[in-house]
């Protein structure tokens, strides 16, 4: 009796010991780098180019670290470098696509949660249809609208406008903010909603004063996908403007490909990561709130 | 007395589905009405309609003598609490309570006065400032009860409030509520799936089935005489004993046992000599000596035995079915024994097999 106890005492307790260097350990992580480096070499390629000299490029050293680091590549590409007639660099290119960008966004989400708030919580005769209607419109190609929005941008005078141009942002956008919204506040308890009528709430109050703070995750998603959408949009930007109000990716398309002159490889690099900025820091600011937001907006529906 | 909540003829259908059928209830002022029924009888969807949350097909709903059918919610006098207490996460339980307040322009020395005697009655003064997310399950619906409270309201509606708390909590916040309305006297509905709750709390029942009441009566009368097979069925816990048998002038026969059922009261309509199914309580069935002097007793063989504590619930073979018999204290008995049994007439409880009605 007595060895017994002492024999099950001796035997295996607690949490089993893990092996490091396992071969499920070494495929795992010798897979995660071998992506990563195919992901992340263009992006190293990019960033040492732009900061060696032209002569230095000429040498044919792709991979290798600048032996003299420039930012005169930089100050070119944001200052200097011409497209056409103008030649005052991304400069004026990145204020534009702020000006398309900040108004897009606030349209856009704004009229997005009212109606996913309303077509969820104030369902009316004819909603599920509307709410279909407004989900085919996600589907169709974007190529197919192109040349009856020109018409219609140029019948209410704002074609070429960035105001034009935000308007087209917006109604694209609405299709996929809407389902994002609706979604959302579909999962927020129905009872939530009948008490706040109980308790004498109109529908502008229900929507600012419960819905709206509850819903901070799905508007983090929404900015950061109307952000990166419209920042990286190049078919709209590139129909429905000019010269003068083109937004930033088609300014950066005009550096890149012009065909006159030398190729400046160091300058094009350093307009394509200035240009790609702005979404990068957006995705690093708010990484995690993002995947919240995104599994918040999805898992009911 | 006069009337604080009458409902007229109510209709209400989704589409093809009719989910009430004409209800007509009449409730008494500070009456406390019980709700009963299992999931989708409609009495929620009942209670909704009452609240103005969703619209009448069809009938009127009066509360205070006004006609309401059309009215807001927030325009009807009343106050409601959820069973997933509904409280606004971001408010803290002060505005949650004073939500309903600002939106009616109460003015801001009147809110704090009336939020102030609401959390002493329910003793919700230390968490005021805390927001719903950091209060336990009773606490969030206390302070749902409090929003009800606040609105100084004639009718309050219930919709489950404590089916979604564990089985300690709700027997004391069910007694707290028992009491809240013995010292308010309002008029409250009540919703719930469970009997204990309805016996304990209701001055009378309303027993759904399939968007029509069943029976509406007070908690002892539904006990003592249900209605129908259905009311019989589903009051009392364990259920109800069924035979299926045959009543020829005072006798009921069916395979395994014979009674008379002299003793027996008979409804208005008595109707001899018809198939039927004869109902006993599994704690009117008495066991050992007690048997001797019954109408009738007999004899059968024990299950299984399922002892609770304060008393066992015997389950034994007889008349070709399972039987269950609930017995006093700590019985003894274990499985394989004999029995005896007996059964008093005047216990009993006669259904037309068709009509599944009392007789």
């Amino acid at each position: 009796m007595a060895d017994l106890s002492v024999n099950s005492s001796a035997g295996p307790r607690g949490p089993k010991p893990k092996k490091s260097f396992s071969r499920a350990n070494i495929f795992l992580y010798g897979t995660l780098i071998v992506v990563s480096m195919y992901y992340l070499l263009p992006l190293y390629v990019m960033v040492v180019t732009s900061l060696k000299g032209m002569p230095e490029i000429r040498m044919g050293n792709v991979f290798g670290p600048p032996m003299e680091i420039t930012f005169e590549p930089w100050v070119k590409a944001w200052s200097e470098a011409c497209t056409g007639i103008n030649c005052d660099g991304l400069s004026r290119g990145f204020g534009n696509s702020i000006q398309i960008l900040i108004p897009s966004i606030i349209l856009s989400i704004a009229i997005a949660s009212i109606n996913g708030y309303a077509l969820s919580n104030w369902k009316f005769k004819g909603s599920e249809v509307f709410f279909t209607i407004l989900i085919i419109g996600a589907f169709i190609p974007y190529q197919t609208m192109l040349y009856p929005i020109v018409i219609l941008l140029r019948e209410i005078g704002l074609m070429g406008s960035i105001g034009g141009l935000v308007l087209v942002h917006t109604v694209f956008g609405m299709p996929i903010l809407t389902l994002l919204f609706r979604n959302y506040f579909a999962s927020v308890p129905e009872e939530l909603f009948k008490a706040a009528r109980v308790d004498g709430a109109g529908f502008w109050q229900i929507y600012f004063q419960i819905m709206l703070p509850m819903a901070l995750p799905i508007f983090v998603v929404a900015i950061i996908l109307q952000v990166t959408g419209i920042w990286n949009d190049f078919l709209f930007g590139v129909i429905y403007t000019k010269p003068a109000t083109y937004p930033m990716t088609v300014q950066l398309n005009n550096i890149v490909n012009s065909v006159q002159g030398i190729k400046e490889y160091n300058v094009n690099m350093a307009a394509t990561l200035l240009t790609g900025l702005v979404p990068l820091v957006i995705y690093f600011a708010s990484g995690k709130l993002f995947v919240r937001g995104i599994a918040a907006g999805a898992v009911k529906g | 007395m006069t009337n604080s909540v009458e409902i007229k003829d109510l209709d209400l259908s989704f589409g093809a589905v009719q989910v009430l059928k004409q209800l007509n209830i009449d409730i008494a002022e500070g009456e406390f009405l019980v709700l009963l029924g299992s999931s989708g009888c409609g009495k929620s969807t009942l209670l909704n309609c009452i609240a103005g949350l969703l619209e009448v097909t069809d009938g009127q709903v009066f509360i205070k003598g006004q006609n309401v059918t059309w009215a807001e919610p927030s325009e009807r006098g009343i106050g409601m609490v959820f069973q997933s207490y509904a409280l606004y996460p971001q408010m803290t339980v002060r505005g949650n309570l004073s939500f309903g307040l600002k939106n009616a322009k109460v003015p801001k020395d009147e809110i704090q006065k009336r939020v102030a005697r609401v959390a002493e009655v329910l003793q919700i003064e230390p968490l005021l400032d805390r927001k719903p997310g950091a209060l336990s399950g009773g606490q969030r619906q206390r302070v749902a009860i409090g929003r009800a409270l606040v609105r100084d309201v004639d009718v309050f509606l219930f919709d489950e409030p404590l089916s979604n708390l564990d089985a300690k909590l709700r027997t004391d916040l069910r007694v707290e509520l028992k009491r809240l309305h013995k010292k308010l006297k309002n008029t409250m509905i009540y919703v719930t799936h469970d009997q204990v709750e309805a016996m304990t709390l209701a001055d009378r029942i309303s027993i759904m089935k399939d968007g029509m009441i069943q029976q509406l009566d007070a908690p002892e009368v539904i006990y003592a005489k249900p209605c129908n097979k259905y009311v019989a069925d589903f009051i009392g816990s364990p259920a109800m004993n069924l035979f299926e048998g045959h009543l020829s002038g005072n006798t009921f026969t069916c395979d395994g046992f014979t009674v008379d059922v002299s003793g027996y009261e008979f409804g208005s309509q008595p109707r001899r000599d018809s198939a039927v199914w004869l109902g006993i309580r599994p704690e009117h069935i008495v066991t050992g000596d007690a048997a001797a002097s019954a109408t009738f007793n007999g004899s059968a063989e024990i299950d299984i035995v399922e002892p609770m504590g304060s008393d066992t619930l015997v389950w034994i073979d007889f008349a070709g079915q399972s039987v269950r018999v609930r017995t006093e204290g700590q019985s003894g008995l274990r499985s394989g024994e004999a029995l005896t049994i007996g059964f008093d007439a005047s216990r009993l409880h006669l259904f037309d097999m068709k009509t599944e009605i009392r007789l």
